[in-house]
């Protein structure tokens, strides 16, 4: 099978595998996984701890180099066998948001700078930044929380403006790392029918590592990962 | 958006509170400097106030504030009598301690002969010495009021005036009395002593001998002509005015300079180090900030922004801070602090360099940072 580079795959990979270490010592953190994710869906990544879950976020977010493999982010080939790009960190601010399982806002920044601050590492002006940050907020209902600093936001604002800047530079693959783990039920769920808004409308895929049963039912596709390969995938349990 | 300042106004007090301390230390380096200023410009008072183009002293000797200078007091007159000369006089100097209301008190004192060069310059308050014997003039730091009486040797003398910022080169207030006054008492036997001299059968030694003579030439003259001349006598050595100035910067004061120096640079070092860790303790504790920073794609430009303007900052108040508190507190210090706005500058183009290079160290953490720290926990 060779990887899809067209626009319909925003995600493609093929054969990707990961190992640490040589010898004795070595450790094969993904073995030929392969996936494919289209706009509009939501996946979720589960597996128990030591499974590749954020081996495989890591390489998809191009923040880790895999042993070997092919790689299209958005139909580009990113990744064959050694990284296409050398520009790996302004590939990420242009193609892929980044939800954490602590929201990681930047505690000195108020919650529209949170998300200011990537659109103007992305090269826009200082007042086109703060008009589209505060339009993200509005979008995700936390603008009355704009000049709040993240220390003063509750955990469900926090997650939300994180989701926010996630998407501040309207990038169509979002990586969320267990993006409820900090929330209790009833916010998980609301972040998590944000998030599959946010991928229907915005045409995005969302690749989320979660372990959070209660909120199986969110994604489209749930995939497994066990000692570094991947299952073909369930839909999503009803 | 300025993320350093952000992240300093988001932490204001603790930076302040880096800010402040870092200040003392530059207190005590541009103290150091001033102090070495006055020890400079303390020493060349002397030297400058009486004014003299040529120096002639003892031959042999580099006098009378490097060495001692011993030649016999008539020489006044032959060096007037050179040609160029307008004005010659006979001066001495030595430092004497005395007891006054109760403690002690060391004085450099200057003979001078009235009505010729060597004596103050100018006299803030009370007037000038107007008798032959026993009358004062003295610098304000000695302490010493107008009409007080103070005894230096076997005499009493009254202090009839004040001058202003003349003290030797190791910080003693200078007092001005007449050279009669001064031969007496640098030269004079104690009674017991001479006594025994002329019992030995020893001739007593006149008293008219001075430490230098001091000479002003004609604005057409060269001065080094006139010390050339005054050299040919071979028991006289002389300098110009100029020489003689180097003569205390390069070897009365050099040592001072030299200690001074290295203390200085000891403290910068200690500074640099001080510097170099408040901006490593800064930066490990954002470093999952600055890898959250690289993940969503910050370039390394953004992220060493941060960290060198910050230090930058802490340098910049800290030296700001430390300026302003020297400035307050200079007047206290008991020996003079003079800062010229060159030491500041000089000491702020360091410190923007020791910042820059004390960056490094937070900046190569930075940099070594895994943007796959943000992720999880």
């Amino acid at each position: 099978m060779s990887a899809v580079s067209t626009p319909e795959r925003l995600v493609s990979l093929r054969n990707i595998s990961k190992h640490f270490g040589e010898g004795t010592t070595r450790v094969d953190a993904l073995r030929d996984v392969s996936l494919d994710v289209t706009p509009g869906q939501v996946v979720a990544l589960l597996g128990p701890s030591g499974s590749g879950k954020t081996t495989l976020l890591n390489v998809i977010g191009c923040i880790l180099e895999p042993s070997k493999g092919r790689m299209c982010l958005e139909g580009e080939k990113v990744y064959d066998n050694r990284w296409l790009r050398s520009d790996l960190r302004r590939l990420r601010l242009d193609k892929i948001g980044f939800i954490f399982q602590f929201h990681n806002l930047l505690p000195f920044l108020d919650a529209t700078d949170n998300i200011a601050i990537v659109l103007e590492l992305a090269g826009l002006g200082s007042k086109e930044a703060n008009a589209r940050a505060v339009e993200l907020l509005e979008y995700l209902e936390v603008a009355n929380r704009r000049a709040a600093l993240p220390a003063k936001l509750s955990g469900g604002e926090a997650q939300r403006v994180a989701i926010a800047r996630a998407l501040a530079n309207r990038p169509r693959i979002i990586l969320a790392d267990e993006p409820t783990a900090a929330l209790d039920s009833a916010r998980a769920g609301i972040v998590m029918d944000l998030l599959r808004k946010l991928a229907s409308e915005q045409e995005a895929a969302i690749i989320a590592v979660t372990h959070d049963e209660k909120i199986f039912d969110r994604f489209d596709r749930i995939y497994e990962l066990r000692d570094g390969r991947l299952d073909s995938g369930s839909d999503r349990p009803n | 958006m300025n993320l350093a300042y952000r992240d300093v106004r988001h932490n204001v007090g603790r930076f302040l509170l880096a800010s402040v301390g870092l200040s003392l230390l530059m207190a005590v380096v541009l103290s150091m400097m001033g102090i070495y200023n006055g020890i400079v410009v303390d020493a060349l008072a002397i030297v400058r106030a009486p004014q003299a183009d040529v120096w002639v002293v003892e031959s042999g000797t580099r006098g009378p504030f490097a060495e001692a200078s011993r030649i016999p007091g008539d020489t006044r007159e032959a060096i007037a009598r050179l040609s160029g000369v307008t004005f010659a006089g006979s001066v001495t100097y030595q430092t004497v301690e005395s007891e006054y209301r109760g403690g002690k008190i060391r004085l450099f004192v200057i003979g001078y002969e009235l009505g010729r060069p060597g004596g103050p310059s100018e006299i803030v308050a009370g007037r000038a010495i107007g008798r032959s014997h026993y009358e004062l003039v003295a610098d304000r730091r000695s302490g010493l009021k107008l009409g007080d009486r103070i005894r230096l040797g076997r005499n009493v003398f009254n202090v009839v005036g004040h001058i202003e910022n003349q003290v030797n080169s190791a910080g003693d207030p200078v007092v001005y009395i007449t050279l009669l006054d001064a031969q007496k008492l640098q030269f004079e036997l104690a009674p017991p002593a001479a006594r025994i001299q002329v019992a030995r059968g020893a001739v007593p030694e006149g008293l008219d001998t001075v430490n230098a003579v001091i000479a002003r030439v004609l604005p057409t003259v060269k001065p080094s002509s006139v010390a050339e001349a005054a050299r040919r006598w071979k028991h006289l050595a002389a300098m110009t005015q100029s020489e003689q100035e180097n003569i205390l910067t390069s070897s009365v004061v050099d040592k001072v300079r030299r200690q001074i120096g290295l203390f200085m640079g000891l403290l910068l070092v200690v500074s640099a180090v001080i510097i170099a860790l408040i901006i490593y303790q800064m930066t490990m504790e954002k470093l999952k900030q600055i890898a959250t920073l690289k993940l969503i794609g910050a370039p390394d430009r953004t992220i060493i922004g941060l960290i060198v303007q910050q230090a930058l900052a802490l340098g910049m108040i800290g030296w700001a801070l430390g300026y302003v508190l020297v400035t307050n507190i200079k007047d206290y210090f008991p020996r003079r602090v003079v800062l010229e706005p060159e030491n500041a500058f000089v000491l702020a183009a360091i410190i923007f360099v020791v910042c820059l290079l004390s960056s490094g160290l937070g900046v190569r953490a930075a940099l070594r940072v895994d943007p796959a720290t943000a992720l999880g926990s």
